[in-house]
Protein backbone atom coordinates (compact mmCIF):
# COMPACT_ATOMS: atom_id res chain seq x y z
CA UNK A 1 0.00 0.00 0.00
CA UNK A 2 1.72 2.93 -1.03
CA UNK A 3 2.24 5.91 1.65
CA UNK A 4 0.18 9.39 1.02
CA UNK A 5 1.68 12.01 0.04
CA UNK A 6 3.39 14.44 2.94
CA UNK A 7 2.43 18.28 3.23
CA UNK A 8 5.70 19.56 3.66
CA UNK A 9 8.80 18.19 2.66
CA UNK A 10 11.22 20.34 4.69
CA UNK A 11 14.10 18.17 6.11
CA UNK A 12 14.11 20.54 9.39
CA UNK A 13 15.00 17.37 11.20
CA UNK A 14 18.25 16.71 10.15
CA UNK A 15 19.41 19.56 12.37
CA UNK A 16 22.95 19.00 13.38
CA UNK A 17 23.72 19.78 17.03
CA UNK A 18 27.11 20.04 19.04
CA UNK A 19 27.46 16.22 19.93
CA UNK A 20 27.61 14.98 16.67
CA UNK A 21 24.73 12.44 17.54
CA UNK A 22 21.26 12.77 18.26
CA UNK A 23 20.88 10.62 20.82
CA UNK A 24 23.82 9.42 23.03
CA UNK A 25 23.95 7.12 26.08
CA UNK A 26 27.01 6.76 27.92
CA UNK A 27 27.29 4.32 30.77
CA UNK A 28 23.87 4.52 31.86
CA UNK A 29 22.53 2.75 34.40
CA UNK A 30 18.77 2.23 36.25
CA UNK A 31 17.28 0.14 38.73
CA UNK A 32 14.25 -0.52 39.94
CA UNK A 33 14.26 -1.27 43.54
CA UNK A 34 16.59 -4.35 43.72
CA UNK A 35 16.13 -5.01 39.91
CA UNK A 36 18.93 -3.51 37.63
CA UNK A 37 17.14 -3.07 34.65
CA UNK A 38 20.17 -1.36 32.63
CA UNK A 39 23.32 -1.44 33.77
CA UNK A 40 26.03 0.67 31.81
CA UNK A 41 24.40 1.20 28.23
CA UNK A 42 26.56 3.18 25.82
CA UNK A 43 25.30 3.60 21.98
CA UNK A 44 25.03 6.84 19.83
CA UNK A 45 22.32 7.19 16.95
CA UNK A 46 23.82 9.49 14.34
CA UNK A 47 22.03 11.74 12.61
CA UNK A 48 19.05 10.68 10.04
CA UNK A 49 19.61 6.79 11.50
CA UNK A 50 16.59 4.94 12.73
CA UNK A 51 18.10 2.32 15.45
CA UNK A 52 15.88 -0.60 15.58
CA UNK A 53 16.00 -2.30 19.41
CA UNK A 54 15.62 -5.97 20.55
CA UNK A 55 15.62 -7.60 23.24
CA UNK A 56 13.21 -10.18 25.29
CA UNK A 57 10.30 -8.57 27.09
CA UNK A 58 11.56 -6.75 30.70
CA UNK A 59 15.16 -6.17 28.91
CA UNK A 60 14.38 -2.30 29.32
CA UNK A 61 13.60 -1.16 26.07
CA UNK A 62 10.81 0.84 26.90
CA UNK A 63 12.87 2.18 29.90
CA UNK A 64 15.95 2.97 27.41
CA UNK A 65 13.34 5.60 25.38
CA UNK A 66 11.84 7.13 28.48
CA UNK A 67 15.07 7.93 29.38
CA UNK A 68 16.12 9.65 26.44
CA UNK A 69 12.93 11.61 26.42
CA UNK A 70 13.99 12.51 30.43
CA UNK A 71 10.32 11.28 31.59
CA UNK A 72 13.00 8.63 33.31
CA UNK A 73 16.44 9.66 35.13
CA UNK A 74 19.05 7.57 35.32
CA UNK A 75 20.73 5.86 38.25
CA UNK A 76 24.10 7.31 36.59
CA UNK A 77 25.46 7.82 33.43
CA UNK A 78 24.64 10.59 30.96
CA UNK A 79 22.15 10.82 28.37
CA UNK A 80 22.54 13.64 25.33
CA UNK A 81 19.62 14.39 23.19
CA UNK A 82 19.99 16.99 20.23
CA UNK A 83 23.51 17.89 22.09
CA UNK A 84 21.59 18.75 25.31
CA UNK A 85 22.54 16.72 28.78
CA UNK A 86 19.48 15.46 29.59
CA UNK A 87 20.56 13.88 32.59
CA UNK A 88 21.23 17.45 33.56
CA UNK A 89 17.95 19.08 33.08
CA UNK A 90 15.61 19.98 35.15
CA UNK A 91 11.83 19.48 34.28
CA UNK A 92 10.90 22.54 32.86
CA UNK A 93 13.98 22.38 30.54
CA UNK A 94 13.06 19.42 29.51
CA UNK A 95 9.84 20.63 28.60
CA UNK A 96 11.35 22.76 25.61
CA UNK A 97 13.32 19.80 24.68
CA UNK A 98 10.35 17.34 24.35
CA UNK A 99 8.95 19.58 21.88
CA UNK A 100 11.63 18.79 19.52
CA UNK A 101 11.35 14.95 20.29
CA UNK A 102 8.28 12.96 19.35
CA UNK A 103 7.41 9.57 20.78
CA UNK A 104 4.88 6.82 20.01
CA UNK A 105 4.04 4.93 23.17
CA UNK A 106 3.24 1.31 23.27
CA UNK A 107 -0.58 1.12 23.70
CA UNK A 108 -0.71 4.49 21.82
CA UNK A 109 -1.39 6.47 24.83
CA UNK A 110 -4.49 9.01 23.04
CA UNK A 111 -5.85 11.01 25.41
CA UNK A 112 -9.18 9.15 25.82
CA UNK A 113 -11.46 12.28 26.61
CA UNK A 114 -10.05 14.54 23.63
CA UNK A 115 -11.04 13.85 20.19
CA UNK A 116 -8.62 12.82 17.67
CA UNK A 117 -7.99 15.89 16.34
CA UNK A 118 -7.33 17.39 19.95
CA UNK A 119 -4.85 14.61 20.37
CA UNK A 120 -3.40 15.20 17.28
CA UNK A 121 -3.15 19.10 17.63
CA UNK A 122 -2.23 18.74 21.32
CA UNK A 123 1.34 21.17 20.82
CA UNK A 124 0.01 22.93 18.63
CA UNK A 125 -3.40 23.90 20.98
CA UNK A 126 -0.72 24.45 24.00
CA UNK A 127 1.01 26.63 21.71
CA UNK A 128 -2.17 28.77 20.79
CA UNK A 129 -2.07 28.36 17.46
CA UNK A 130 -4.60 29.88 15.33
CA UNK A 131 -7.87 27.29 14.96
CA UNK A 132 -7.56 27.52 11.08
CA UNK A 133 -4.03 26.54 11.35
CA UNK A 134 -4.24 24.05 13.33
CA UNK A 135 -7.09 22.42 11.52
CA UNK A 136 -5.10 22.56 8.32
CA UNK A 137 -1.75 20.94 10.03
CA UNK A 138 -4.09 18.29 11.73
CA UNK A 139 -5.65 17.09 8.70
CA UNK A 140 -2.55 17.12 6.47
CA UNK A 141 -0.98 14.73 9.30
CA UNK A 142 -3.95 12.55 9.46
CA UNK A 143 -3.77 12.71 5.54
CA UNK A 144 -0.52 10.96 5.67
CA UNK A 145 -1.59 7.89 8.27
CA UNK A 146 -4.66 8.07 6.03
CA UNK A 147 -7.15 8.76 8.62
CA UNK A 148 -8.52 11.86 7.98
CA UNK A 149 -11.72 10.96 8.40
CA UNK A 150 -11.72 10.24 12.26
CA UNK A 151 -11.18 13.95 12.73
CA UNK A 152 -13.64 14.35 15.02
CA UNK A 153 -13.75 10.88 16.70
CA UNK A 154 -12.74 9.77 19.97
CA UNK A 155 -9.67 7.05 20.74
CA UNK A 156 -12.36 4.58 21.71
CA UNK A 157 -14.25 4.75 18.51
CA UNK A 158 -10.91 3.36 16.84
CA UNK A 159 -9.11 0.32 16.17
CA UNK A 160 -5.43 -0.31 17.64
CA UNK A 161 -3.72 0.03 14.11
CA UNK A 162 -6.40 3.37 14.00
CA UNK A 163 -4.90 4.71 17.07
CA UNK A 164 -1.15 3.84 16.87
CA UNK A 165 -1.22 5.83 13.50
CA UNK A 166 -3.16 8.68 14.85
CA UNK A 167 -0.44 8.34 17.73
CA UNK A 168 2.26 8.25 15.00
CA UNK A 169 0.29 11.94 13.50
CA UNK A 170 0.50 13.26 16.81
CA UNK A 171 4.00 12.77 17.52
CA UNK A 172 5.37 13.82 13.86
CA UNK A 173 2.85 17.55 13.41
CA UNK A 174 5.74 19.64 14.74
CA UNK A 175 8.26 17.56 12.36
CA UNK A 176 10.35 16.76 15.52
CA UNK A 177 14.01 16.23 14.70
CA UNK A 178 14.20 13.21 16.59
CA UNK A 179 11.47 10.25 16.64
CA UNK A 180 11.19 6.85 19.69
CA UNK A 181 8.97 4.56 18.92
CA UNK A 182 7.81 1.95 21.41
CA UNK A 183 6.78 -1.68 19.96
CA UNK A 184 4.45 0.43 17.20
CA UNK A 185 3.59 -2.28 15.14
CA UNK A 186 3.08 -4.54 18.08
CA UNK A 187 -0.06 -6.55 18.25
CA UNK A 188 -1.08 -5.46 14.54
CA UNK A 189 -2.24 -7.28 11.69
CA UNK A 190 0.57 -7.74 8.93
CA UNK A 191 -1.16 -5.20 6.87
CA UNK A 192 -1.42 -2.60 9.09
CA UNK A 193 1.96 -3.74 10.50
CA UNK A 194 2.96 -2.69 6.78
CA UNK A 195 1.54 0.76 6.49
CA UNK A 196 3.12 1.44 9.48
CA UNK A 197 6.23 0.23 8.55
CA UNK A 198 6.12 2.23 5.54
CA UNK A 199 5.44 5.30 7.42
CA UNK A 200 8.68 4.94 9.77
CA UNK A 201 10.72 4.60 6.47
CA UNK A 202 9.14 7.24 4.82
CA UNK A 203 9.93 9.86 7.69
CA UNK A 204 13.64 8.60 8.07
CA UNK A 205 14.21 8.95 4.44
CA UNK A 206 12.25 11.71 3.10
CA UNK A 207 12.15 13.62 6.63
CA UNK A 208 15.93 12.24 7.76
CA UNK A 209 14.02 12.07 11.41
CA UNK A 210 16.45 10.28 13.63
CA UNK A 211 15.25 7.71 15.39
CA UNK A 212 14.62 4.74 17.88
CA UNK A 213 12.36 1.76 17.43
CA UNK A 214 11.66 -0.59 20.13
CA UNK A 215 10.18 -3.61 18.41
CA UNK A 216 9.80 -7.28 18.88
CA UNK A 217 8.78 -8.13 15.21
CA UNK A 218 12.72 -8.44 13.56
CA UNK A 219 10.83 -8.80 10.24
CA UNK A 220 9.83 -5.17 10.65
CA UNK A 221 13.59 -4.16 11.17
CA UNK A 222 14.59 -5.95 7.80
CA UNK A 223 11.88 -4.77 6.22
CA UNK A 224 13.13 -1.05 6.89
CA UNK A 225 16.88 -2.12 6.43
CA UNK A 226 16.23 -3.58 2.78
CA UNK A 227 13.49 -0.91 1.61
CA UNK A 228 13.95 2.79 1.13
CA UNK A 229 10.88 4.92 0.58
CA UNK A 230 10.85 6.15 -3.33
CA UNK A 231 9.47 9.45 -3.73
CA UNK A 232 8.77 9.02 -7.65
CA UNK A 233 6.36 6.31 -6.64
CA UNK A 234 4.99 7.75 -3.15
CA UNK A 235 5.91 3.73 -1.69
CA UNK A 236 9.03 1.95 -0.48
CA UNK A 237 10.90 -0.04 -2.89
CA UNK A 238 13.09 -3.24 -2.05
CA UNK A 239 16.62 -2.21 -2.51
CA UNK A 240 19.24 -4.34 -4.70
CA UNK A 241 21.57 -6.33 -2.73
CA UNK A 242 23.82 -4.41 -3.76
CA UNK A 243 23.03 -0.78 -2.32
CA UNK A 244 20.98 -2.30 1.13
CA UNK A 245 24.54 -0.89 3.65
CA UNK A 246 23.81 2.47 2.15
CA UNK A 247 20.08 2.80 4.20
CA UNK A 248 20.81 4.61 8.12
CA UNK A 249 19.46 1.57 9.52
CA UNK A 250 21.45 -0.09 12.48
CA UNK A 251 20.12 -2.55 14.87
CA UNK A 252 20.78 -2.92 18.83
CA UNK A 253 20.54 -5.56 21.06
CA UNK A 254 20.05 -5.66 24.44
CA UNK A 255 20.45 -8.31 27.53
CA UNK A 256 20.45 -8.64 31.05
CA UNK A 257 20.72 -5.03 30.92
CA UNK A 258 23.53 -5.18 28.87
CA UNK A 259 23.98 -3.79 24.92
CA UNK A 260 25.47 -7.29 23.14
CA UNK A 261 25.03 -6.36 19.60
CA UNK A 262 25.02 -3.10 17.97
CA UNK A 263 25.79 -2.75 14.13
CA UNK A 264 24.08 -2.43 10.99
CA UNK A 265 22.04 -5.20 9.24
CA UNK A 266 25.04 -7.48 7.35
CA UNK A 267 26.81 -7.67 11.00
CA UNK A 268 24.07 -8.65 12.46
CA UNK A 269 23.31 -11.54 10.45
CA UNK A 270 27.33 -12.39 10.08
CA UNK A 271 27.04 -12.26 13.79
CA UNK A 272 28.31 -15.92 15.64
CA UNK A 273 26.64 -14.87 19.16
CA UNK A 274 24.68 -18.18 19.57
CA UNK A 275 22.36 -15.99 21.06
CA UNK A 276 22.05 -13.41 18.12
CA UNK A 277 21.77 -16.17 15.99
CA UNK A 278 19.18 -17.53 18.23
CA UNK A 279 17.58 -14.79 18.19
CA UNK A 280 17.21 -13.98 14.74
CA UNK A 281 16.44 -17.42 13.55
CA UNK B 1 -1.11 -24.26 47.14
CA UNK B 2 1.16 -22.25 49.72
CA UNK B 3 0.80 -18.76 50.60
CA UNK B 4 3.66 -17.15 51.90
CA UNK B 5 3.19 -13.85 53.65
CA UNK B 6 5.47 -10.83 53.62
CA UNK B 7 5.95 -9.00 56.52
CA UNK B 8 7.12 -5.20 56.41
CA UNK B 9 9.34 -4.10 58.43
CA UNK B 10 8.09 -0.76 60.69
CA UNK B 11 11.30 1.05 59.83
CA UNK B 12 10.20 0.57 55.88
CA UNK B 13 6.63 1.34 56.68
CA UNK B 14 7.74 4.49 58.63
CA UNK B 15 10.33 5.59 55.58
CA UNK B 16 7.39 4.50 53.02
CA UNK B 17 4.89 7.39 55.00
CA UNK B 18 7.62 9.92 55.37
CA UNK B 19 8.50 10.13 51.27
CA UNK B 20 4.86 9.72 50.57
CA UNK B 21 4.35 12.89 52.94
CA UNK B 22 7.30 14.50 51.32
CA UNK B 23 6.03 14.06 48.00
CA UNK B 24 2.27 15.27 48.64
CA UNK B 25 4.26 18.37 50.53
CA UNK B 26 5.86 19.06 47.10
CA UNK B 27 2.98 18.67 45.07
CA UNK B 28 0.86 21.15 46.88
CA UNK B 29 3.77 23.30 46.99
CA UNK B 30 4.23 23.06 43.10
CA UNK B 31 0.44 23.48 42.55
CA UNK B 32 0.24 26.45 44.95
CA UNK B 33 3.64 27.70 42.85
CA UNK B 34 1.55 27.12 39.72
CA UNK B 35 -1.16 29.96 40.52
CA UNK B 36 1.11 32.68 40.05
CA UNK B 37 3.21 31.08 36.44
CA UNK B 38 1.17 30.74 33.17
CA UNK B 39 -0.49 29.21 31.18
CA UNK B 40 -3.33 29.19 33.76
CA UNK B 41 -5.71 26.71 32.09
CA UNK B 42 -8.76 28.75 33.19
CA UNK B 43 -11.01 26.95 30.61
CA UNK B 44 -10.24 23.66 32.29
CA UNK B 45 -10.54 25.26 35.71
CA UNK B 46 -14.40 26.39 34.47
CA UNK B 47 -14.83 22.72 33.24
CA UNK B 48 -13.77 21.09 36.52
CA UNK B 49 -16.18 24.14 38.61
CA UNK B 50 -19.09 22.60 36.81
CA UNK B 51 -18.10 18.57 37.26
CA UNK B 52 -17.13 19.39 40.98
CA UNK B 53 -19.75 22.68 42.10
CA UNK B 54 -23.18 21.73 39.30
CA UNK B 55 -22.00 17.72 40.17
CA UNK B 56 -22.05 18.16 43.76
CA UNK B 57 -25.33 20.40 43.70
CA UNK B 58 -27.50 17.94 44.54
CA UNK B 59 -25.97 16.11 47.42
CA UNK B 60 -25.34 19.15 49.32
CA UNK B 61 -28.76 20.57 49.03
CA UNK B 62 -29.95 17.00 50.50
CA UNK B 63 -27.23 16.74 53.19
CA UNK B 64 -27.77 20.24 54.28
CA UNK B 65 -31.28 19.85 54.61
CA UNK B 66 -31.59 16.93 56.45
CA UNK B 67 -28.38 17.74 58.78
CA UNK B 68 -30.01 21.00 59.61
CA UNK B 69 -33.66 19.28 60.06
CA UNK B 70 -31.68 16.64 62.45
CA UNK B 71 -29.95 19.04 64.39
CA UNK B 72 -32.90 20.77 65.44
CA UNK B 73 -34.87 17.68 65.65
CA UNK B 74 -31.78 16.60 68.30
CA UNK B 75 -31.88 19.80 70.05
CA UNK B 76 -35.26 20.56 70.41
CA UNK B 77 -35.88 17.32 72.61
CA UNK B 78 -33.17 18.85 75.13
CA UNK B 79 -34.55 22.18 74.90
CA UNK B 80 -38.07 21.98 75.52
CA UNK B 81 -37.56 20.33 78.39
CA UNK B 82 -36.02 23.40 79.59
CA UNK B 83 -38.37 25.41 78.45
CA UNK B 84 -35.69 26.95 75.78
CA UNK B 85 -37.43 25.54 72.82
CA UNK B 86 -36.75 29.24 71.63
CA UNK B 87 -33.23 28.85 70.81
CA UNK B 88 -33.74 26.30 68.62
CA UNK B 89 -32.30 28.57 65.71
CA UNK B 90 -29.16 30.20 67.87
CA UNK B 91 -28.02 25.89 68.11
CA UNK B 92 -29.35 25.26 64.48
CA UNK B 93 -26.97 28.67 63.35
CA UNK B 94 -23.35 27.90 65.17
CA UNK B 95 -23.94 24.39 64.74
CA UNK B 96 -24.09 24.74 61.10
CA UNK B 97 -21.96 27.79 60.22
CA UNK B 98 -19.53 26.99 62.02
CA UNK B 99 -18.84 22.95 62.16
CA UNK B 100 -21.45 21.24 60.09
CA UNK B 101 -22.14 22.92 57.09
CA UNK B 102 -18.35 23.20 56.02
CA UNK B 103 -17.78 19.20 57.83
CA UNK B 104 -20.84 17.70 55.93
CA UNK B 105 -19.97 19.57 52.74
CA UNK B 106 -15.94 18.71 52.86
CA UNK B 107 -16.73 15.15 53.66
CA UNK B 108 -19.79 15.29 50.75
CA UNK B 109 -17.53 16.31 48.09
CA UNK B 110 -14.49 14.31 49.27
CA UNK B 111 -16.56 11.38 48.29
CA UNK B 112 -17.11 12.18 45.45
CA UNK B 113 -14.62 14.40 43.71
CA UNK B 114 -11.22 13.45 45.68
CA UNK B 115 -12.06 9.23 44.49
CA UNK B 116 -12.76 11.08 40.96
CA UNK B 117 -9.85 12.66 40.93
CA UNK B 118 -7.64 9.69 41.83
CA UNK B 119 -9.88 6.95 39.43
CA UNK B 120 -9.17 9.70 36.34
CA UNK B 121 -5.63 10.62 36.97
CA UNK B 122 -4.95 7.18 38.01
CA UNK B 123 -6.27 5.68 34.64
CA UNK B 124 -4.29 8.16 32.81
CA UNK B 125 -1.19 6.79 34.48
CA UNK B 126 -1.34 3.27 33.60
CA UNK B 127 -2.31 3.72 30.28
CA UNK B 128 1.19 6.13 29.71
CA UNK B 129 -1.57 9.01 29.18
CA UNK B 130 0.47 11.32 31.95
CA UNK B 131 4.16 9.90 29.89
CA UNK B 132 2.41 10.98 26.90
CA UNK B 133 1.58 14.91 28.08
CA UNK B 134 4.74 15.46 29.36
CA UNK B 135 6.41 14.03 26.66
CA UNK B 136 4.33 16.51 24.54
CA UNK B 137 6.27 19.34 26.74
CA UNK B 138 3.17 20.07 28.66
CA UNK B 139 3.10 19.92 32.48
CA UNK B 140 0.31 17.36 33.81
CA UNK B 141 0.70 19.56 37.16
CA UNK B 142 -0.24 22.75 35.86
CA UNK B 143 -2.81 21.14 33.34
CA UNK B 144 -4.17 18.88 35.56
CA UNK B 145 -4.08 19.06 39.21
CA UNK B 146 -4.29 22.86 39.70
CA UNK B 147 -7.57 23.68 38.04
CA UNK B 148 -8.93 20.80 39.60
CA UNK B 149 -7.32 22.43 43.00
CA UNK B 150 -8.41 26.32 41.96
CA UNK B 151 -12.03 24.71 40.81
CA UNK B 152 -12.27 22.37 44.09
CA UNK B 153 -11.22 25.59 46.68
CA UNK B 154 -13.65 27.81 44.66
CA UNK B 155 -16.59 25.55 44.69
CA UNK B 156 -16.65 24.34 48.09
CA UNK B 157 -16.13 27.88 49.17
CA UNK B 158 -19.77 28.45 47.58
CA UNK B 159 -21.46 24.95 48.20
CA UNK B 160 -20.69 25.20 52.01
CA UNK B 161 -22.84 28.10 51.85
CA UNK B 162 -25.59 26.76 50.33
CA UNK B 163 -25.39 23.50 52.95
CA UNK B 164 -25.44 26.61 55.59
CA UNK B 165 -28.67 27.74 53.85
CA UNK B 166 -30.08 24.88 53.20
CA UNK B 167 -29.15 23.50 56.79
CA UNK B 168 -31.05 26.81 58.31
CA UNK B 169 -33.73 26.08 56.16
CA UNK B 170 -34.05 22.20 57.73
CA UNK B 171 -34.32 23.32 60.78
CA UNK B 172 -36.79 26.26 60.91
CA UNK B 173 -38.66 23.92 58.74
CA UNK B 174 -38.94 21.03 62.21
CA UNK B 175 -38.76 24.36 64.68
CA UNK B 176 -41.74 25.55 62.53
CA UNK B 177 -43.98 22.37 61.37
CA UNK B 178 -42.95 19.95 64.25
CA UNK B 179 -43.03 22.16 67.50
CA UNK B 180 -44.92 25.03 65.87
CA UNK B 181 -42.02 28.46 66.40
CA UNK B 182 -43.11 31.31 64.51
CA UNK B 183 -40.74 32.12 61.83
CA UNK B 184 -39.78 36.01 62.74
CA UNK B 185 -38.35 34.27 66.58
CA UNK B 186 -36.59 31.33 63.86
CA UNK B 187 -34.50 33.27 61.67
CA UNK B 188 -33.87 36.32 64.57
CA UNK B 189 -32.33 33.82 66.41
CA UNK B 190 -30.50 32.47 63.72
CA UNK B 191 -29.23 35.69 62.72
CA UNK B 192 -28.64 37.46 65.99
CA UNK B 193 -26.31 34.74 67.77
CA UNK B 194 -23.77 34.71 64.40
CA UNK B 195 -20.68 36.94 65.15
CA UNK B 196 -18.10 37.65 62.71
CA UNK B 197 -15.89 34.88 64.21
CA UNK B 198 -18.50 32.14 63.61
CA UNK B 199 -18.76 33.57 59.78
CA UNK B 200 -15.25 33.84 59.45
CA UNK B 201 -14.75 29.85 60.88
CA UNK B 202 -17.50 28.98 58.50
CA UNK B 203 -15.74 30.09 55.54
CA UNK B 204 -11.82 29.67 56.14
CA UNK B 205 -12.93 25.78 56.61
CA UNK B 206 -14.08 24.70 53.09
CA UNK B 207 -10.82 26.45 51.57
CA UNK B 208 -8.85 24.31 53.48
CA UNK B 209 -10.61 21.55 52.60
CA UNK B 210 -10.87 22.19 49.02
CA UNK B 211 -7.25 22.20 49.25
CA UNK B 212 -6.54 18.87 50.63
CA UNK B 213 -9.86 17.30 48.70
CA UNK B 214 -8.34 18.30 45.65
CA UNK B 215 -4.84 17.70 46.12
CA UNK B 216 -4.85 14.56 47.88
CA UNK B 217 -7.09 13.25 45.24
CA UNK B 218 -4.54 14.00 42.50
CA UNK B 219 -1.75 12.84 44.95
CA UNK B 220 -3.50 9.16 44.76
CA UNK B 221 -4.24 10.02 40.98
CA UNK B 222 -0.70 10.52 40.11
CA UNK B 223 0.79 8.11 42.24
CA UNK B 224 -1.11 5.00 41.31
CA UNK B 225 0.86 2.03 40.44
CA UNK B 226 0.17 -1.65 39.19
CA UNK B 227 -3.03 -1.28 36.37
CA UNK B 228 -6.45 -1.45 36.93
CA UNK B 229 -6.11 -2.95 40.77
CA UNK B 230 -3.74 0.27 41.42
CA UNK B 231 -6.53 2.35 40.18
CA UNK B 232 -9.37 0.93 42.56
CA UNK B 233 -6.33 1.06 45.80
CA UNK B 234 -5.71 5.05 45.21
CA UNK B 235 -9.92 5.77 44.46
CA UNK B 236 -10.43 4.04 48.28
CA UNK B 237 -6.99 5.82 49.67
CA UNK B 238 -8.04 8.77 48.36
CA UNK B 239 -11.32 9.05 49.91
CA UNK B 240 -9.76 7.49 53.55
CA UNK B 241 -7.47 9.93 53.56
CA UNK B 242 -8.74 12.97 52.75
CA UNK B 243 -12.00 12.63 54.80
CA UNK B 244 -9.73 11.92 57.82
CA UNK B 245 -7.30 14.54 56.59
CA UNK B 246 -9.95 17.08 56.90
CA UNK B 247 -11.65 16.05 60.06
CA UNK B 248 -7.88 16.23 61.60
CA UNK B 249 -7.50 19.72 60.17
CA UNK B 250 -10.99 20.64 61.48
CA UNK B 251 -10.08 20.24 64.54
CA UNK B 252 -7.02 21.92 64.89
CA UNK B 253 -8.03 25.23 62.46
CA UNK B 254 -11.62 25.29 65.23
CA UNK B 255 -8.84 24.97 68.23
CA UNK B 256 -7.12 27.77 66.67
CA UNK B 257 -9.78 30.29 65.99
CA UNK B 258 -10.86 29.69 69.59
CA UNK B 259 -7.28 30.39 70.65
CA UNK B 260 -7.11 33.51 68.73
CA UNK B 261 -10.91 35.04 68.93
CA UNK B 262 -11.48 33.40 72.63
CA UNK B 263 -14.38 31.47 73.91
CA UNK B 264 -17.74 32.13 73.31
Amino acid sequence: MPAPTLPSENPAAAAVTPSGYAIEFDNVSIAFDENIVLNGISFQLAHGETKALFGVAGSGKSTLLKLAMGLLRPDSGRIFVLGEEVTQMSEQELFQLRRRVGIVFQESALFDSLKVYENVGFRLLEEHIPAAEIERRVREVLRFVELERTYDMFPSELSGGMRRRVAIARAIITEPAVLLYDSPTGGLDPVTSNTIVELIIKQRDVYKTSALMVTHRLQDAFTMATHQFDKATNQMIVLPKGQRGEVPMSFLILRDGKVIFDGDAQQLAASRDDYIREYIS
Amino acid sequence: MAFELELTSPIDVAKDFALAVQEYTLLSAQCLANFFRRPLYMGDMLQQADLIGVGSLPIVILTGLSVGALLALNAASTLQRFGGITLIGQLVSIGMVTELGPLITGLMVAGRNSSGMASELGSMIVTEQIDAMRALGTDPTKKLITPRVGATVFMLFFLTIIADLLGLIGGYAVAHLIFGLNSEQYWTSVWQILVFRDVFTGLIKPVLFGFIIATIGCYYGISTRGGTQGVGRSTTQAVVAASVLILIVDFFVTKLIFAIFGYR
